[in-house]
């Protein structure tokens, strides 16, 4: 085999960058939400360690940032990774509108260099800074979290609803930077990414201690380490409940073929029911639990409201209906699922000042970090593939933008290998720091070397 | 000058940092890799560990800033090149992957076997990305990415003479970088005989380079002529004197132990190689594109350069207190909390 036969160009390459993407920003995302979660609820046991003198929440709050330290560099370097593909695998998108979607970027690479550099003072000058200046140097990392989030969620929102630009025979000649980034799209999704972020960091860091108390470690040291994050998400899952409805009503509204997909609607009607669960064949739902007059009732608060069906677009318009349908089905369960633990605790709490006693509770928190990354990926499912066949919404195609050079299958299978290895090593060091007794992270550590956590 | 300008000389400046800060910290990731045995090499280690640590991944951002930047003010340009270049872009980024999460997952390992499995990654990856990044410098300072999308050959285009010094240069280079800055953080550490090691090293891998570059003006005056011109007799010669003038003082400096004061001039010898290959390119990006056709529209580059603006006024005073903090003569306080003295 010679070669250029390597490096001849095949239909599999525009479904090859797709699942780079895929991989790349998935793996991505859930980490890049500790990174936008975990300082804040780190900070809050810092904080509590010195306003009570309570040692547990002190070792917790090292224990913490040295996983934030951790998941930090991954994700910093996982992020560098899309922003070259963003120019290797999509140049037709970047070529075109790259300059439309720079300001949000460079806003973010701002925010991310100030929690970069936050975060080394944070985690290297234990010892080099007196404890109030310490808990202070951490709050710029959860301001720059937060706002980094924020600045590339709009870059995505304006892929939704592409805003402040004027085009003539494809050339872009004229921009207005700040409308394409508060595009309508914005408001919604963006604190809906954020509240994700702090529910994938809240239930993902409660699950550790859910399954060390579930082994019979029952010491106020992991009972601290389950209710604090748990607290935090519990307290943002009803307020994300609403915010999704408020994110899905956007979509009926400014992308109604993605809401077709969502729920399986392929002809356009009033009164239209919910689909739970079911498969779209040849053009219909079956297998479908329907709710009438659901959909009409959900989306527009009017059970006589018109839904645009998918036969409205040609075929090749249409995204994937069982995909994205199911993925919404995925996170919205999920999301209900995480509210009901939450209640459970609240529950708990506002009767008795303490956890559920029930082992089921423990179970289901030990689930809760898993849940919550499921629904965080499956919305970015719904979002990506309900876009689809556009990356622009209605104004460039996904094969347009594709890079059009021969090989991008090998380029593919060779990241799918490197993210593999990444992900068996981060899962590995993360499982040794939560069992290990805590490790001293600077000299005046030493005090919690001989702290066993039994 | 026009926005467009300003745009350009901001993206080179950022391109300077990374070039001066992350690349000294893939240097120290070489130097990892020729550091010796568990044992031998454990003080180099450490103190390579302890120098880049805190520092690393603010270093990176620098990376972040020069993409963004590329594709925010000159779209067409930036994509011209990933697409072209898709093959060693793809690759350094996959180094940038495994030596970020392998130095941190190092850091955090105990046992001797997980050490060396993230360290060797480290130190390989450390090689490999600079390497790689050259070669993209090499493939455009060459004019072999065209303008357009995938236009370029997708091997030659970095498979070549000039691609192959640029990525020799940007590996001596970052070694020597970070064998300069090592040699002052060991003396500030007290390490008289690691300081000495790093100095030795510095001097030997500053003459290496110093060669590699005379080597490569060579091989560009066959291969990127236009270039090699500009350099020699144009107007980025004055570059490329300060360049070899500030190279063999930095010996000097070194051969003198004057180590706090190499730092300026091993620097400069490396910003005057970028800056004589910026400027003896200008005004053309890429073969036959101007910065003028290439430039993003005003309201955006107005818009980024104010954000840029405002964002070093929280950024500067940042990084002097990062580097304060680290980069002071330290004695650790212990101070042991009362509430474990049981």
């Amino acid at each position: 085999m010679n070669p250029a036969d390597l490096l001849a160009v095949t239909g599999a390459d525009l479904a090859a960058a797709r699942m780079q993407m895929a991989l790349s920003l998935g793996w991505h995302i859930v980490i890049a939400c500790f990174g936008v979660g975990m300082p804040a609820i780190t900070l809050i046991a810092e904080w509590r360690g010195h306003r009570s003198g309570d040692v547990h929440y002190r070792l917790l709050a090292r224990r913490w940032a040295k996983a934030m330290g951790v998941l930090f560099a991954v994700g910093a370097v996982s992020g560098t990774i899309l922003s070259f593909e963003m120019g290797v695998l999509w140049p037709g998108l970047m070529g075109a509108y790259g300059q439309v979607i720079g300001l949000p970027f460079s806003l973010e690479g701002i925010a991310f260099f100030i929690e970069a550099i936050f975060l080394g003072i944070y985690l290297y000058a234990w010892d080099r800074l007196p404890p109030r200046i310490h808990l202070l140097s951490g709050i710029p990392i959860v301001l720059a979290g937060v706002a980094s989030a924020f600045f590339v969620v709009t870059a995505n929102a304006w892929m939704q609803q592409p805003t402040g630009f004027d085009a003539e025979g494809g050339r872009i000649v004229a921009v207005d930077p700040w409308a394409a980034m508060f595009n309508p799209a914005t408001p919604p999704q963006t604190v809906h990414m954020i509240l994700a972020a702090f529910m994938v960091a809240g239930f993902g860091m409660a699950s550790v201690y859910a399954v060390a108390m579930l082994r019979g470690r029952r010491d106020r040291y992991h009972r601290l380490g389950l209710l604090l994050p748990l607290a935090v998400a519990a307290v943002i899952t009803p307020v994300q409940i609403g915010v999704g409805d408020w994110a899905a009503h956007f979509v009926a509204s400014n992308q109604p073929v993605k809401l077709a997909a969502m729920e399986g609607v392929f002809e356009t009607e009033r009164g239209v029911p919910l689909h739970v669960g079911g498969i779209a064949v040849d053009g219909e739902m079956r297998y479908a639990l329907e709710i009438p007059y659901g959909l009409s009732l959900l989306a527009h608060w009017n059970p006589n409201a018109e839904i645009m069906g998918l036969n409205e677009v040609p075929p090749a318009d249409r995204p994937p209906v069982n995909v994205v349908h199911w993925a919404f089905q995925i996170m919205v369960g999920a999301g209900f699922a995480l509210l009901g633990l939450s209640a459970w605790l609240a529950l708990a709490w506002w009767r008795r000042r303490d956890l559920p006693s029930s082992p089921w509770f423990l179970r289901a928190a030990a689930l809760s970090g898993v849940a919550a990354a499921l629904a965080l990926e499956a919305g970015w499912v719904v979002t990506e593939v309900g876009r689809q066949p556009w990356i622009v919404y209605g104004v460039m195609r996904t094969a347009e933008a594709v890079n059009p050079a021969p090989g991008l299958v090998w380029g593919f299978v060779l990241v799918t290998v490197v993210y593999a290895a990444l992900t068996v090593a981060t899962v590995y060091v993360l499982r040794r720091l939560a069992r290990d007794i805590p490790v001293p992270i600077a000299p005046q550590e030493r005090d919690v070397t001989g702290y066993k956590v039994v | 000058m026009s926005l467009a300008e300003i745009m350009l000389a901001v993206l080179w400046a950022g391109l300077t940092a990374y070039v001066l800060f992350g690349g000294a910290d893939f240097g120290g990731g070489i130097w990892d890799l020729l550091a010796g045995g568990a044992q031998a090499g454990r003080r180099r280690r450490d103190l390579i560990e302890h120098s880049i640590g805190p520092i690393w991944e603010a270093n990176h951002v620098w990376l972040i800033f020069v993409i963004v930047l590329m594709w925010t003010g000159i779209p067409s340009v930036f994509a011209a090149i990933a697409s072209t270049l898709y093959i060693p872009l793809t690759l350094a980024a996959l180094g940038i992957i495994a030596r970020g999460a392998a130095f941190a997952f190092r850091k955090v390992s105990i046992e001797l076997w997980q050490r060396r499995l993230f360290g060797a990654t480290f130190a390989f990856s450390s090689i490999v990305t600079p390497f790689f990044l050259g070669t993209v410098a090499g493939a455009i300072a060459s004019g072999r990415v065209p303008a357009g999308i995938a236009e370029g050959d997708f091997l030659t285009s970095w498979l070549n003479p000039t691609s192959a010094v640029a990525g020799a240069l940007a590996v001596g280079t970052a070694a020597y970088l970070a064998a300069v800055y090592l040699t002052r953080d060991a003396q500030r550490v007290g390490d008289k005989d690691l300081a000495e090691d790093f100095r030795r090293r510095a001097l030997a891998c500053g003459a290496v380079v110093g060669l590699v570059s005379a080597a490569g003006l060579v091989v560009l005056r066959a291969d990127a002529p236009r270039l090699f011109t500009e350099l020699t007799g144009g107007r980025a010669l004055p570059f490329l004197v300060l360049s070899i003038v500030a190279g063999l003082v930095s010996l000097v400096l070194l051969w003198r132990r004057a180590f706090l004061a190499v730092r300026i001039t091993a620097s400069l010898a490396v910003a005057g190689l970028l800056w004589g290959w910026g400027v003896g390119q200008y005004p053309y990006l890429l073969a036959g594109v101007t910065l003028r056709q290439a430039a993003a529209t005003d309201a955006v580059l107005a818009a980024s350069l104010g954000a840029l603006a405002v964002g070093a006024l929280l950024l500067l005073p940042s990084l002097w207190w990062l580097y304060a903090t680290f980069q002071r003569d330290h004695t650790a306080r212990a101070t042991v909390p009362r509430d474990l003295d049981h």
